[in-house]
């Protein structure tokens, strides 16, 4: 038996930035396993591409998940090892809500595993060393283990392979303790067995005892080697079932159950494909413990008989739908908003609402017992966004029907869990995202204030007061909005409101809202980064013993301010005249500069979408529904495919509508000018009207990277892309606006009007894609055709997503220029207003939304890149050269002033 | 046991120029080397054995090498690094020969020397780039070897303790005590080891991000003298994380504070007596083992300290499986 005795030292106790103590009452240890090249083909594809960003999301999404130590395993043929992990993990110690649990290194090869200790502070676990290649070399492994500080994960592996009986695994396990212990003098409490968890049911008779002997090993693991843990992957077990997803998650969540009893403490498994014990069909369970305790001889055909009887069950939707529909009442509308299924829903309200006094019972009872049941899949993880957007669907068309007969009873208002104001700021006119927390946070009983777009902060504010909302959201997209929030937020503390603040939208970050905003008000403000956490944060928010979650979030965001700030002070910065000196020297003498064919503005009108087809890039599609991966690999995804392929489904059958029945208008404006750069960072150009006229001069002006470079690497501005007119040679340079957003408002009014928000947003982000896809064939149109420098170019749409073409088109607003008053000029320079209509808000933002606009530059050496920060000096000089007070130049620049 | 108080703020007192730091040796250095304090146990050597005398004088039973900087890493700044090996044998052997003669007039008190081991100016988990988070000024590996060099001196010079000190990044500390047991296995040697965090505010962690608990966690894989915090904060806003810590390790625990918190013009102006209480408090609860000051403390702090920890039992450690 375990040593009651023993003191607190003798526990496994781990640390990321937070301790993490594996104590007998600890529950069994989760470990992440999604950043594992070797598990997760998603992962592999993010890390391959070195798409870091997302690579991190997806460990964001297991430590949010509920992982408690973070597997990361980087053996790829085709990967650095030694690289990848060394990056990924540094990546991550940058990332707090991720760092703060205990990483466990994961690799087959030492130098890959010798890699990751060097670069992790906490105290993590090394998976892992065994006897396989000799003693000499364990011990080596497992010193050095030991001086570099982590624990170990030990498997049951010795010079003849690995055990496969019971009496293997306990000889090796043991083995291995007494060199560790007596020899290495290591930690007994800092020792992980896996004894293996082997494939069951395969039909091999050598297999039949491969779960009841792992059992039994952990068990005389646990009472045989003191303070040791024993760990597994558990989705081994079921190797044999693949595909057969209910067979699977029954096996699992029986072998879990189990294999915990008999003491393993930690180990991995995928919450996704996992049910719980007790609600596994009793038939099946028996069937599977059958298995795994090598109870019958026929036991693995009587499991593989039930299986084929299941196999086709998620398929076989027609017999499925017959079979809901036999359910009691309260299950049907359960299943309709779990599942987003409209088509009975308001003939079972009618039913329901039959059978109660009062209507609005229907609402407090029948649907809130299925929106409840919503609320906690999504909550744990286990329905993804669209999914939640659909059972919305259901639910609003469900009030609807209601409405009427609770209107004629006067029976008052629903109690709703507490009120939320939305808004989009003023200047700005993004809202799918506003939009999708919305309804989430309608699902889940909040009422919603929403407010629209480009609100200005006086509304906000009254309409706060006035409806006596519990939380007040605000949203954006482009930079503007940032500094539009940090007002908002400055005039709510006039006000002396004390209602929490919520910052959310793609531009928005974490930084920004701790260092900018929280600091102007009193009260709590959250920065929430995607639409799931939003449940999570207002439910925390509006609990009545809120004061130490609050609290908390102050805690944690003064810390991160501080250290954000002392951070930005490290940033070096050169001033803009050594920029200057180190700017991109293009030979001008030889570079190549192609007359366009056709100078002067173009137009074009009501534009047939489906020419765009081809260009659509679908990856931005499925993020802004937080579905995260690259398409069209994401459609096979092991976690979000189903979803991804359901919602690609949807947007496919929405599209074709656009397309056939012209549901959305497109319109572009381009043109194409002689222009040389002028004082090194401004762009002369030769403007002319439509008909070739020309007019006076209009000037660009661009901005300059100014950190610190390594030797040899310039300091880019676009400028540099184009010949000085010092050079004596004639360049030129595009502009364009294209939109594809003509009608979308009217669209998504429609659908909303029909309680159907998901098409609503659906609308909008198909806009959105069409709009990009409008840029990008008209950008191949303008380089093959219109401007001609690439007339023979010939590539795929995954080439142009990647931007693998000659010339840039970069966008105001964006990292190369995040300048949004460079707008105005392009408006100004191609009559973009008076030609399509697309306009400008007070904020620079484009409307209709979805619209996209930028320079041409056709250099064979011009290319994107991010400016940065800039500093003090660069701020002053561009105020001059835009003719502009400096407070207010700072103001459409603060988001790329240094520091901050 | 009492360790002792800041040596800059002792040297700050001598308002050594430029000149002062040179000395004869490197009166014709080609960079400037006001503010190398590490420097002046070569170039004013009596002034580092005087402060430490004061030290013992007030009742200091450990005091600290003059080596805060003593890697190559910090003597890059002052294009000093070919001198690491001499600057911290010479201090070590200052502070060795200052406690034996404390130790010969007063047997019954034996005085020790604990060789200081900063945390260099470079961040091991830490990206000195916003825009490039993967980006580390330096590396486990430059780390350890700079350590190890430092310590292979301090001990060459004859200290009985390293002191891994002023750890705002735990990785920084693992890489040296990574060094330390490569030391110690290749000399076949057993040298105790005390390590000191610091909490860098009230978030209650390191500046590396960790909590008390956390950081505790990462350090005990090597069997330590002591563990405690020094610097950042006074005794006062101290006193919770010691507690946390106290009851977390059996190990035994260490603290020394700065004399308060810096006011407006970054002076430190707790009296002695002000800290003396404070310290008290700790003393009370039981939560020390060693005890001194940090940034700010002078040989009346640690006059009053001492004082008052001769009336109170050191902390008792809960089990058996702490360090004897």
């Amino acid at each position: 038996m375990i040593d009651q005795t023993m003191t607190k030292g003798k526990f496994l106790t781990l640390s990321g930035l937070e301790p993490l103590v594996v104590t007998p009452e600890s529950n069994f240890i989760n470990v992440g396993e999604r950043t594992n090249v070797t598990g997760s083909r998603k992962f592999l594809r993010l890390i391959k591409e070195e798409n870091y960003t997302e690579a991190l999301e997806v460990a964001r999404h297991q430590v949010e998940g509920g992982a408690q130590i973070l597997d990361v395993n980087m053996d790829e043929g085709m990967l650095d090892g030694v690289q990848a992990m060394t990056t990924f993990l540094n990546l991550i110690a940058s990332e707090p809500d991720i760092s703060r649990i205990p990483i466990m290194i994961d690799s087959s090869k030492w130098e890959i595993i010798e890699a990751g200790l060097k670069v992790v502070q906490g105290k993590s676990v090394v998976n892992s060393i065994s006897l396989k290649e000799g003693e000499e070399v364990f011990i080596h492994h497992a010193k050095l283990v030991k001086r570099y500080g982590a624990a170990v994960v030990v498997m049951a592996f010795d010079e003849d392979g690995q055990a496969d009986t019971y009496e293997r695994r306990i000889q090796i396990c043991e083995r291995s303790y007494r060199i560790l212990v007596d020899v290495v003098k290591f930690p007994p409490q800092d020792i992980i067995f896996d004894p293996n968890i082997f494939p069951v049911a395969t039909g091999m008779e050598e297999h039949r005892k491969n779960a009841l002997d792992f059992f039994n090993a952990t068990k005389w693991i646990r009472e045989n080697l003191p303070f040791a843990n024993v760990s597994g992957g558990v989705s081994n077990v079921s190797f044999s079932f693949r595909g057969n997803d209910i067979v699977r998650e029954a096996m699992h969540a029986s072998f879990l159950y189990h294999a915990i009893r008999h003491g393993m403490n930690l180990g991995i498994v995928n919450p996704a494909m996992l049910e719980v014990y007790d609600e596994v069909d009793k038939e099946l369970l028996t069937l599977v413990e059958d298995v795994f305790f090598d109870r019958r001889d026929d036991a693995t055909e009587r499991l593989l008989d039930f299986a084929e009887t299941v196999k086709n069950n998620k398929k076989d939707e027609s017999v499925a739908v017959q079979e809901w529909r036999n359910n009691s009442l309260q299950e049907r509308i359960t299943h309709a908003l779990v599942k987003g299924i409209d088509t009975f829903i308001v003939e079972d309200v009618e039913e329901a609402r039959k059978s109660v006094k009062k209507p609005i019972e229907v609402i407090e009872g029948h649907l809130m017992i299925g929106m409840n049941v919503v609320g906690d899949l999504f909550g744990s993880g286990k329905m993804f966004l669209p999914q939640v957007v659909k059972s919305a669907r259901v639910m609003k068309k469900a009030v609807a029907y209601l409405q009427p007969f609770i209107e004629a009873q006067k029976e008052g208002k629903v109690e709703f869990s507490g009120k939320i104001l939305m808004a989009t700021v003023k200047g700005d006119v993004h809202d799918i995202g506003k939009n999708i927390v919305s309804v989430v946070l309608g699902c889940n009983n909040y009422e919603i204030v929403d407010l629209g777009v480009m609100v200005p902060p006086e509304k906000i504010i009254e309409t706060a007061i006035a409806e006596k909302v519990d939380i007040i959201g605000l949203s954006g997209l482009i930079t503007p909005s940032l500094d539009e929030m940090v007002y908002v937020s400055k005039e709510m503390k006039k006000k002396n409101l004390d209602i929490p603040l919520i910052i959310g939208g793609a531009t928005t970050s974490r930084a920004h809202t701790v260092v900018k905003i929280a600091p102007n008000y009193n009260h709590t403000v959250v920065h929430i980064n995607d639409a799931s956490r939003a449940v999570t944060v207002v439910g925390n928010l509006l609990q009545k013993n809120n004061a130490i979650y609050k609290e908390q979030i102050r805690e944690e965001y003064d810390k991160f301010r501080d250290q954000f700030l002392k951070r930005t002070k490290e940033k070096e910065y050169i001033s803009i005249e050594q920029a200057r000196q180190n700017k991109l020297r293009i030979d001008w003498n030889t570079s190549e500069i192609v007359r366009p064919k056709h100078l002067g503005i173009q137009v074009l009108e009501d534009f047939d979408l489906k020419k765009l087809e081809p260009y659509l890039d679908w990856s931005p599609f499925f993020r802004s529904w937080d579905l995260h991966g690259r398409y069209p690999d994401i459609l096979e995804d092991e976690v979000v495919g189903e979803q991804a392929k359901e919602l690609f489904r949807d947007a496919k059958k929405l599209l074709a509508r656009i397309f056939d029945e012209k549901l959305l208008k497109a319109r572009a404006v381009f043109g194409l000018f002689p222009a040389n750069t002028i004082n090194d960072d401004d762009v002369e150009v030769e403007a002319s009207d439509r008909s070739g006229k020309s007019e006076n001069p209009i000037t660009f002006l661009t901005l300059r990277q100014q950190s610190k470079k390594r030797e040899g690497v310039p300091n880019i501005a676009l400028a540099d892309f184009i010949a000085p007119k010092s050079s004596g040679r004639q360049d030129y340079i595009g502009a364009f606006c294209v939109s594809a957003g003509f009608g979308t408002d009217e669209l998504a009014k429609q659908f909303e009007k029909n309680h159907d928000d998901y098409n609503a947003i659906m609308i909008k982000a198909m806009a959105d894609r069409l709009a990009e896809a409008f840029a990008e064939y008209l950008h191949k149109e303008v380089r093959t055709n219109y401007w001609g420098y690439a007339k023979n170019e010939n590539f795929t749409n995954e080439e142009l997503i990647r931007e693998d073409y000659k010339g840039i088109r970069p966008a105001p607003g964006y990292p190369a220029c995040p300048d949004h008053l460079e707008k105005p000029t392009i408006w100004k320079l191609l009559k973009v207003k008076e030609t399509i209509g697309v306009e400008l808000t007070e904020g620079l933002a484009m409307w209709p939304a979805a619209s996209v606009s930028g320079y041409y530059f056709a250099n064979p050496d011009a290319k994107y890149f991010g400016l940065g920060k800039i500093a003090e000096d660069q701020l002053k000089d561009y105020a001059k050269r835009r003719q502009l007070p400096e407070d207010e130049a700072a103001k459409w620049l603060s988001p790329s002033l240094s520091p901050f | 046991m009492v360790l002792d108080g800041a040596m800059g703020t002792m040297l700050q007192r001598y308002n050594f120029t430029e000149e002062d730091y040179r000395g004869e040796r490197f009166k014709d250095y080609p960079h400037p080397l006001k503010g190398n304090n590490d420097l002046l146990s070569i170039t004013q050597p009596q002034a580092i054995a005087e402060v430490h005398r004061k030290y013992f004088e007030a009742g200091a039973d450990i005091v600290e090498t003059n080596t805060f900087s003593g890697t190559t890493i910090g003597m890059a700044d002052y294009h000093m690094e070919g001198l690491v090996h001499e600057l911290n044998y010479e201090s070590a052997k200052i502070a060795r020969q200052v406690a034996d003669a404390f130790t010969k007039a007063t047997p019954h008190q034996p005085r020790f020397v604990a060789g200081s081991i900063g945390p260099t100016n470079k961040t091991a988990s830490l990206s000195p780039d916003v825009n490039r988070p993967e980006y580390r000024a330096v590396t486990f590996d430059e780390l350890r070897i700079a350590y190890k060099q430092q310590v292979e001196s301090l001990i060459d010079g004859g200290v009985d303790v390293l002191l891994v000190e002023t750890i705002f990044d735990t990785l920084n500390a693992k890489a040296c005590l990574f060094a330390i047991e490569e030391v110690k296995e290749e000399r076949n040697i057993d040298i105790p080891i005390m390590v000191s965090g610091t909490i860098t505010d009230a978030s209650g962690r390191t500046l590396s991000g960790q909590t008390v608990e956390a950081f505790l966690a990462s350090v005990s894989h090597v069997p330590l003298l002591s563990v405690g915090f020094n610097c950042a904060l006074g005794a006062e806003q101290l006193k919770p994380y010691l507690q946390r810590l106290s009851h977390e390790t059996d190990f035994y625990t260490s603290a020394y504070p700065n004399a308060g918190l810096p006011n407006a013009f970054g002076e430190y102006d707790q009296s002695a007596k002000q800290m003396q209480v404070l310290v008290e408090d700790y003393l009370k609860d039981g939560l020390i083992n060693i005890i001194g000051g940090c940034c700010g403390t002078t040989p009346d702090h640690i006059r009053a300290i001492a004082e008052v920890a001769k009336k109170y039992k050191p902390r008792k450690i809960q089990a058996e499986t702490g360090i004897t």
